[in-house]
């Protein structure tokens, strides 16, 4: 078991044809995702040869969909795409949608998010990492060399800090490492990666990090204290950082005095989750609660 | 800024006099004997700018000048003001605060509207909280004429005013959605003399991300209010923000710069107190042009002892990541003066440790661990 996504994913790449999307397209291939094409408007009806796999390009990602039965799209587009993209794929009916995009205006991001209600689509992103379920399927651009299939659980703001801890935590490995990205507004929230977390057997333990900005580890807290049974093990990223200044997350600014990393942290740590001080500490953290399970 | 702001109101038709910015004493004078009787108000990006002492009246031209004079070269919050706003004064009769604003955690946006008061909103949401009404906005839909009636009547606006309250927050919403802001708030939104609805004072928040459709947007960044190393690093098109301590800082993906900060702080609690200089996220590409123009930015800061540079091989292999600090060295030359300590970890670490150690470069410390890499660069910054 995993979250999301597993081996019988049916993967799809909107933005295959450009440069970050091939790329990407090729490493996830390496991972063991099953790509099973690609979605260009203008190029519908070629095919792109990518890590020795011919993949067929689609019209649009309904077509692409009916043909292949693709069950999950991976977004790079561009950000002044990125809407339409994201809306296209919803009105196909997509599982999952995994927006890796960086840089999209928010309000477009807001609109999306509006449009999604009701509907069959999990959005992960945008600005994000992806989602990988080591020896399973990746999609994302997540390195899946870094650490392969266990017992933790792995939901991160931040991309590089999802793989830092992976790195650390490579001994033990990962049922699934889900990056939701540090964008003001996301789709799959902390909570929702905890709860799917908690539903999962394969997942025996839950690292949380999160960073400064906004309120959602503090909400997160609260739905850990009446929710979560599982051990939390959680790291807030920006101590440090000043009030007022934007720290490359469009979503990493501290206003006021809410969203501070102290907040967090105290919130975090009041509903028994044990949270590091530092990288390497909260994975400390997590080996101690491995050990005792 | 506010000038800044009143100009995107007055591009939307929101009702706003715009009044003249002064760089100087002289200018405000000037500006003065044209409007006549005028508010001389500090522009910086800070509320609380009245209680300061940064907005005064003017009644005559000399008074402008005596006040542009007292205002201009203040600090309001750390600020320096550069220049001012000459205003008409206007006659209030009431005060109303008026906000759209993005709401994160429930992913929609919100209006925020009160009559009781404008500029001591947040006293204002204590004392009397059902004075303050918060209206719900669905970004699908957003606000037509229905919902603007809907806005006006919640926030209870007196029965003169209700046709301009809606045609004003009709405008208003056109600021936010055409410009692409987070945050467009009026305050205070103002009753004057002769029923007539005003927005006095005014602040707009842009959403950097939408720039690409946003030419114009570029003219509101004011080069003399940014940081120099800040401005210089954004033309390198790098993601840096300027903080005040010794340990220069250079890492790849915000989170770990992030975090890189946190602990170089801890480890300068041992060494006599030193902090991160600055945040410098350099992103995937690691290559020696980009590592040497990270450099180069840290290095201009007089205050930088030393250079911790943590790098996580994740796309970018670390052998890349070691190519590209030694391509930095070389291209920096003489100008490189201050200790590097380097961690490298993750994708393919071994070559690209070898390589820093072949390289052997009298500045280049290697140490394996975040913290322990941390705590070498604290304390090379307190030597």
């Amino acid at each position: 078991m995993s979250i999301y996504l597993n081996k019988d994913s049916k993967i799809i790449v909107q933005g295959m044809t450009g440069g970050m999307g091939s790329k990407h397209t090729t490493l996830m291939l390496d991972a063991g995702s099953n790509i099973v094409g690609g979605v260009n408007a203008r190029k519908a009806g070629t095919s792109v040869e990518l890590g020795g796999k011919e993949l067929p390009v689609f019209g649009s990602v309904k077509e692409a969909m009916s043909e292949t039965g693709a069950d999950v799209s991976v977004v790079f587009v561009p950000p002044a795409f990125t809407k339409d993209a994201c809306i296209e794929a919803i009105d196909a009916g997509i599982g999952l949608l995994v927006v890796i995009t960086e840089g999209v205006p928010v309000q477009d991001t807001a609109e999306v998010w509006s449009y999604l209600q009701g509907k069959d689509t999990r959005m992960i992103g945008p600005n994000c990492p992806g989602i990988i379920t080591p020896e399973e399927s990746l999609a994302g651009i997540t390195p899946h060399t870094i650490a392969g299939k266990g017992p933790v659980g792995l939901v991160s703001k931040s991309g590089t800090l999802t793989y830092q801890m992976m790195y650390e935590l490579r001994d033990y490995g990962f049922s699934t490492a889900i990056g939701i990205g540090g964008d003001p507004v996301i789709g799959t929230t902390h909570i929702d990666a905890l709860a799917a977390f908690e539903a999962d057997p394969e997942t025996k333990a839950i690292v949380m990090i999160g960073e400064i900005g906004g309120d959602a580890e503090e909400r997160a807290a609260a739905y850990i204290k009446d929710n979560v049974t599982k051990p939390v093990v959680g790291y807030v990223a920006g101590f440090t950082a000043p009030e007022g200044k934007t720290m490359g997350h469009a979503g990493a600014i501290v206003s006021g005095s809410s969203g501070t990393a102290q907040a967090k942290k105290e919130a975090l740590e009041a509903v028994g989750v044990k949270v590091g001080k530092t990288p390497s500490e909260t994975a400390a953290l997590m080996r101690e609660v491995l050990q005792n399970l | 800024m506010e000038y800044q702001a009143k100009e995107l109101f007055a591009k939307h038709d929101v009702p706003v006099t715009l009044g003249i910015v002064a760089n100087t004493p002289a200018e405000a004078r000037a500006a003065a004997e044209q409007l006549g009787t005028v508010v001389v108000k500090a522009q910086v990006k800070a509320g609380g700018r009245g209680k300061a002492g940064g907005v005064k009246l003017a009644k005559t031209p000399d008074e402008a000048e005596q006040h542009a004079a007292a205002i201009l070269g203040m600090e309001i919050k750390g600020l320096t003001v550069n220049r001012v706003l000459i205003a008409p004064a206007a006659s209030i009769e009431e005060e109303y605060y008026f906000s759209f604003l993005l709401d994160r955690a429930q992913r929609q946006y919100l209006c925020i509207a009160s009559v009781e008061g404008g500029v001591e909103i947040e006293e204002v949401a204590k004392t009397n909280p059902d004075a303050v009404k918060k209206i719900d906005i669905d970004p699908g839909s957003g606000v037509d004429e229905e919902k603007a009636r809907a806005i006006v009547a919640e926030a209870k606006f007196p029965e003169a005013l209700v046709e301009q309250a809606v045609q004003t927050v009709l405008a208003l919403w056109k600021v936010f959605v055409e410009e692409d802001a987070t945050l467009v708030e009026v305050n205070p939104l103002a009753r004057l003399a002769g029923d007539k609805l005003e927005a006095l004072d005014g602040k707009v928040s842009l959403d950097e991300n939408a720039d690409f459709r946003h030419e114009d947007h570029a003219a509101f960044v004011i080069r003399d209010e940014e940081d120099p190393l800040e401005s210089q690093a954004k033309d390198k098109g790098l993601n840096y923000v300027k903080l005040d301590g010794e340990v220069g800082i250079i890492g790849n993906g915000a989170g770990l710069v992030m975090s890189t900060l946190d602990v170089v702080a801890y480890a300068g609690e041992k060494h006599g107190g030193v902090k991160p200089a600055n945040f410098l996220d350099i992103g995937g590409g690691a290559n020696a042009q980009v590592m040497a123009d990270g450099l180069h930015v840290i290095l201009g800061d007089a205050q930088v002892k030393s250079v911790f540079v943590n790098v996580f091989g994740g796309i970018t292999a670390c052998d890349e990541v070691a190519n590209g600090i030694k391509g930095a060295l070389e291209i920096l030359g003489d100008e490189a003066t201050k200790p590097l300590v380097v961690r490298l970890d993750g994708n393919n670490v071994a070559e690209g440790r070898r390589i820093l150690d072949e390289l052997a470069h009298p500045l280049v410390t290697q140490v394996d661990t975040m913290d322990g890499a941390a705590d070498k660069a604290a304390e090379l910054a307190n030597a």
